[in-house]
């Protein structure tokens, strides 16, 4: 006997994803779900953007990892509400994490939540959270050819954040192809360039979050 | 690496329908995964085996359906066929198109093996137990049940 399904197979993350999204547009919090491997500053981006937006939003942090609460530690140290989840294992972030993640949250006095997802540059693409839009992050050490290995992550990606602008001469990394691979895949996503640690770019890449933000807040 | 997720979520889902029809094995089943995805076919495989051993569904014929890209430009309207790198439309050069396939990842079907006793007595989906053994009421054995919602 064959029975037929046509069911999406995650069926059951796409459910709570799409609760966790009526839930962020009725509170009007704009919800960021970043992607990026290990190491490539996902954190320090994270709070060159807090430094950039802090006064004109209110933001908190869901931070995804393997283990250990760093990430959190470091947010919370700037006074910034930050629930750390970890994964045990797992190589992605689930939708029922950020269900449970932002139920400790007051969402009626936030205007901005930005995920860092478990540092992947694979399994994340797969997973809907119910965010807005992913961003991803990629360092100039990592290479400019990482757009050619792993597009499904430079395709989800509503925006590329190009992060440690400032070793560029050490590493050999050619921008223009980088640019014109990342235009191939997904072209209408914008890249920044920025140095989280110096501050080189944050002002336009906080600007272009800043237009993002205010279309749900409008 | 996340392939062993995605297969407990499949088998959870056939599980719950072949239990549904009280079916007694798996003999198959079909899924479409788009190319677009990063669900690789040899990992879903892996993960299929190690997760149904000793099960009623293990030695179930697991075929899977990669579904290639294709895009409609939404300047022109010319649809095509694509790899994962390349989406800008051929035909005018445009950035505006739009994923017609490539990102499924979908149950399509199930097959299963249902007992002769179960087969005539619960055609018509009444639990377990039902004392209905007309036997007209097996005439929907075979049928395409559809378990959507």
């Amino acid at each position: 006997m064959q029975i037929d399904l046509k069911q999406p197979i995650l069926a059951k993350n796409d459910k709570l994803a799409e609760q966790n999204r009526a839930l962020f547009a009725k509170k009007h919090v704009y919800v960021l779900d970043i992607l990026a491997s290990p190491g490539s500053g996902k954190t320090s981006t994270i709070l060159a953007t807090i430094e950039a937006l802090r006064d004109e939003f209110n933001i908190a942090v869901i931070e995804g990892d393997i283990a250990s609460q760093v990430d959190s530690d470091r947010i919370k140290q700037q006074g910034i509400a930050a629930v750390q989840i970890n994964t045990g294992g797992a190589c992605h972030l689930e939708s029922n994490m950020i269900q449970r993640a932002i139920s400790v949250l007051d969402l009626d006095d936030l205007d901005l939540i930005l995920i860092e997802n478990v540092g992947n540059l694979v399994c994340p693409t797969d997973f809907d959270l119910g965010e807005n839009v992913k961003v991803m992050i990629l360092s100039v050490p990592e290479g400019d050819d990482k757009p050619l290995k792993y597009p499904g992550v430079f395709q989800v990606s509503k925006a590329v954040v190009l992060n440690k602008i400032d070793t560029k001469p050490v590493f050999n990394f050619d921008e223009q192809a980088f640019d014109d691979s990342v235009q191939q895949l997904n072209p209408t996503a914008p890249v920044f360039p920025i140095s989280a640690t110096s501050g080189e770019g944050v002002d336009a890449w906080a600007q272009w979050l800043t237009d993002q933000i205010h279309t749900v807040q409008a | 690496m996340h392939e062993l997720g995605i297969m407990s979520g499949v088998l959870d889902a056939v599980d719950k329908s072949a239990k549904q029809a009280q079916a007694d094995k798996v003999l198959k089943i079909s899924l479409s995964i788009g190319v677009m995805t990063e669900a690789i076919e040899d990992s879903l495989r892996f993960a299929f085996e190690a997760l149904t051993e000793g099960t009623y569904m293990e030695g179930a014929d697991l075929e899977i359906n990669m579904v290639e890209p294709r895009s409609r430009c939404l300047e022109c309207g010319k649809e095509f066929n694509h790899d994962r790198f390349h989406v800008l439309c051929p035909e005018c050069g445009s950035f505006a198109t739009e994923l017609l396939q490539g990102r499924e990842m979908q149950i399509d079907s199930i097959e299963v093996d249902i007992p002769d006793d179960v087969s005539n007595t619960s055609a018509d989906s009444t639990p377990t137990g039902s004392t209905n053994g007309d036997s007209s009421a097996s005439a929907d054995v075979g049928s395409a049940v559809s378990l959507t919602d």
